[in-house]
Parts: structure tokens; sequence; C-alpha cells
């Protein structure tokens, strides 16, 4: 069963539903096997081949080796998931979420300081597509 | 009998423990939040509770997607930090109290709430860091800790009204353990935050302190709101204050709020946390 349809209304979000959670099965399971050291390894030493492991589809699998955040989140990622492969990468949460936003690293943590991404203005994609 | 005497929550940043053990916890980013906590943790070092019971969500920590409970109550003799990635958090093992957790597994159980039973199960920061923001840096945990992890990574995770009706089993469950125990149930995560996608980053102070208004004075309305709400109002991870509700369910209706503190930001989140006291514990 997958999400009521109200919840595609709200912009930039992806909710995490059965579909998704079918789809992105492997490319999760590729995201957690990255908590052992000895695959950490394995896979910055040969991504490509690394990824034959997992039986993800090429689309999966490019948009790891391209690290296009989002496009993983699309092709039925979650984001506590591809955390992992960021935390892999060295990077924090927070420049995800900057590349994720399309924002540059200082422009993102500024927003934040200053109290975030407001609620007004992004509750409905109506409001983003008049923005 | 046991008792609960009191509720807390808090949000739990990963952000926030690793600020803690790389010594950043006096930067000026840092200060602000943890001098929020100094109150809290003179607070409970007074109440010394026996147990805390800690609801809290993994994050493909102890869970992955291979298995994903609903509520998993650990009933094990102790729990480790978990390795996220990057080495375990420096923090003390993570002792249980099997006896209670195994009590309040059959308890609520025959109540009808199915969880699952877990004796294996390793801890992460939605666990630990709550842990030290009301204990600090100690050589060991203070108190007994009882985990129950509840699913709010996959859609979808329990509603609130359910969250807030296992509270009140668990209460029932602890009253009814014949050792005279004091414990203290936090409630942990949110609040407003969004990790994911174009709109990450969102935080929405109006709807979190309204939330913790009515968390004290209208708990039954929180528990109707339905999981659409949270995803627009309060991010997409900002569902995981559903988890409020099974803390609030554990409380007598009439609660004292003891003290609240708000915060933004750590990192990508509305830090939020607040104690709140049963007004005449034992007398339920």
């Amino acid at each position: 069963m997958s999400k009521p349809s109200e919840f595609d209304d709200i912009p930039g979000t992806l909710v995490f539903d059965g579909e998704r959670s079918r789809q992105g099965y492997h490319l999760n399971m590729f995201c957690m096997s990255l908590m052992k050291p000895e695959n950490r390894e394995a896979f910055r030493a040969d991504g490509r081949a690394y990824l034959v492991r997992f039986p993800m589809t090429p689309e999966q699998a490019q948009s790891i080796l391209d690290r296009d955040w989002n496009r993983m989140l699309e092709l039925g990622g979650n984001i506590y998931y591809t955390a992992k492969l960021a935390a892999c990468d060295g990077l924090s949460f927070q420049q995800i979420a900057a590349l994720m936003t399309g924002m540059t690293q200082a422009g993102y943590a500024e927003m934040m300081l200053h109290g975030g991404r407001p609620i007004e203005g992004n509750r409905s994609k109506s409001e983003w597509d008049r923005g | 009998m046991a008792e609960i005497l009191a509720g807390v929550v808090c949000s739990h940043v990963p952000a926030i423990g690793a600020a803690l053990d790389n010594g950043k916890a006096g930067e000026p980013y840092w200060r602000p939040l943890f001098r929020g906590f100094e109150p809290s943790k003179a607070w409970i070092a007074q109440l010394k509770p026996d147990v805390v019971i800690l609801v809290y969500n993994d994050h493909g920590s102890a869970f992955s997607l291979e298995m994903i409970p609903t509520f998993a109550l650990g009933c094990a003799a102790e729990f480790a930090p978990a390795d996220e990635g990057w080495g375990a958090r420096p923090v003390p093992v993570v002792e249980g109290h099997p006896e209670l957790a195994w009590h309040i597994a059959q308890s609520v159980i025959l109540d009808e709430f199915d969880l699952t039973i877990v004796n294996k199960m390793d801890v992460d920061h939605g666990l630990t860091v709550p842990l030290s923001l009301m204990f600090g840096q100690p050589a060991q945990w203070p108190c007994r800790v009882i985990p129950l992890a509840v699913n709010v990574v996959q859609y979808p995770p329990p509603t609130g009204n359910r969250c807030y009706n296992l509270g009140k089993a668990i209460r029932k469950a602890v009253e009814s353990f014949d050792q005279p125990l004091r414990v203290v149930i936090f409630g942990t995560g949110g609040m407003s935050h969004q990790l994911q996608g174009p709109r990450a980053g969102l935080i929405n102070p109006e709807f979190d302190k309204r939330f913790l208004d009515r968390l004290v004075a209208d708990p039954q309305a929180l528990a109707r709101i339905p999981h659409v709400e949270y995803v627009r109002e309060a991010g997409s991870e900002g569902i995981e204050m559903v988890m409020w509700l099974i803390m609030r369910g554990a409380l007598d209706d009439t609660v004292k709020e003891v003290y609240r503190f708000y915060h933004v930001p750590a990192s990508n989140t509305a830090v939020g946390h607040m104690i709140l006291e049963n007004v005449a514990p034992g007398a339920a």
C-alpha cells in the first residue's frame, strides 16, 4: 500500500512509503553495508565494482556514483541510509542538506542560523509553482 | 509498586552528541543549547530515578530495511552504543532492566499492544544523545534504561493516537510491577526538521510551540494530528514527534510543567525540551 496522495502536494518532499521502500531496497542496503569498515574500503577502492554486489538498477548505481543526492531519493533511497554514504565520503548531514537544496554550504548554514527555512511559502506545491 | 514520576521530551540530533564527544560544547554555536539543559541535569540528579524508559527511533543502526518493527522493546541486560559508520560514541554501555522490561512486554501485549521483544540491540544517537543531554558525561549512566524503539523511518509510522494509548498501557504495566522503582519516561526526537530533498532545513517554531503547549494541556488533540500534518508543517522528519505522545500517555491527564526550553538550530533541527511531572505521584 502506498501513502495517501495528499502527501504529494508537499513540495520538495518524498515520503518513504512501501512503494519507495521496494524500489530502493538494494540501494538502501548498499548504504547500510557501509557501516562496516572493510566495506567502506572496498567501495572507496572501486565503487563501480563494489556496487555489482547489490542488484540495483543502472540508474540507481549511476546516481550513487554521481553522488546525486536528490536522484538517489527519487529512485527509492531513504535519507537515513544515503546519509551513511555521506558519512563514508566524510560529509556532514548539513553538507548533503545544502547539496540537496541547491544552496552553498555557507548559505545553508546561514539560513539555519537565522531560524531555518520558513514554513510560509513551503506548505504546498502551488506556492512553489508561483515562486 | 513501581511508579512513573515524570516525563521528559527532548530532541536527539546526532550533531549534539558529536559536539559533546569532541569537546565542542563550550563553543559559541553550542553553548546556548547545553546551557538550556543545565536546569534539567540538576532536576534529574535530584530526582534520582531508578529506571528511564526511553522512547526513541533507530536510524538504520540496529535495524535496517531487512526488519522494521513498529514498536521494539529492549529486554536485554545491556545495550552497546552503535557504530553508526564513524565509530561508536564514547559513552557508557547502557544497562537495561530486564525484569521490568519483560513485565512491561507481557502486560502491554496482553493489553493488545503487540510489541516486538528484542534481546540484542545496539543503541544509536537516538537513545544516547538524550542520555548525554540529561546526565552529562559520567563514567557510567546513573540509572537503568529500557529502550523502546519506534519505527518513524518507514511510512507509515504508528499514529499519534496509538502512541498515546501505548503510553497509557505502559503506565499500567509499570504500576503493576511489584518493586518500588522510581521511573521516568523520555520521549525523544523532533521538533520540526526536514533532512531530505529541496525543502531541507524547514523549521516551524509556531507549530513547535503550539505542540509543546498542547502536550501539557491537550494531549488528546495532539493524538489526532494526522501524519500528513506533521510532514507538511514540521518537516518530513518532524514526524518523530509522535513518539512524544507515548511519554505523555504514561503521565496523568493533568501534569505540572516543570521546565521548557526551545532552541534553533542544532545542525538542521529545532530542539525542543520539556519536563512534566505527575501532580501527585503515587496517587493514581
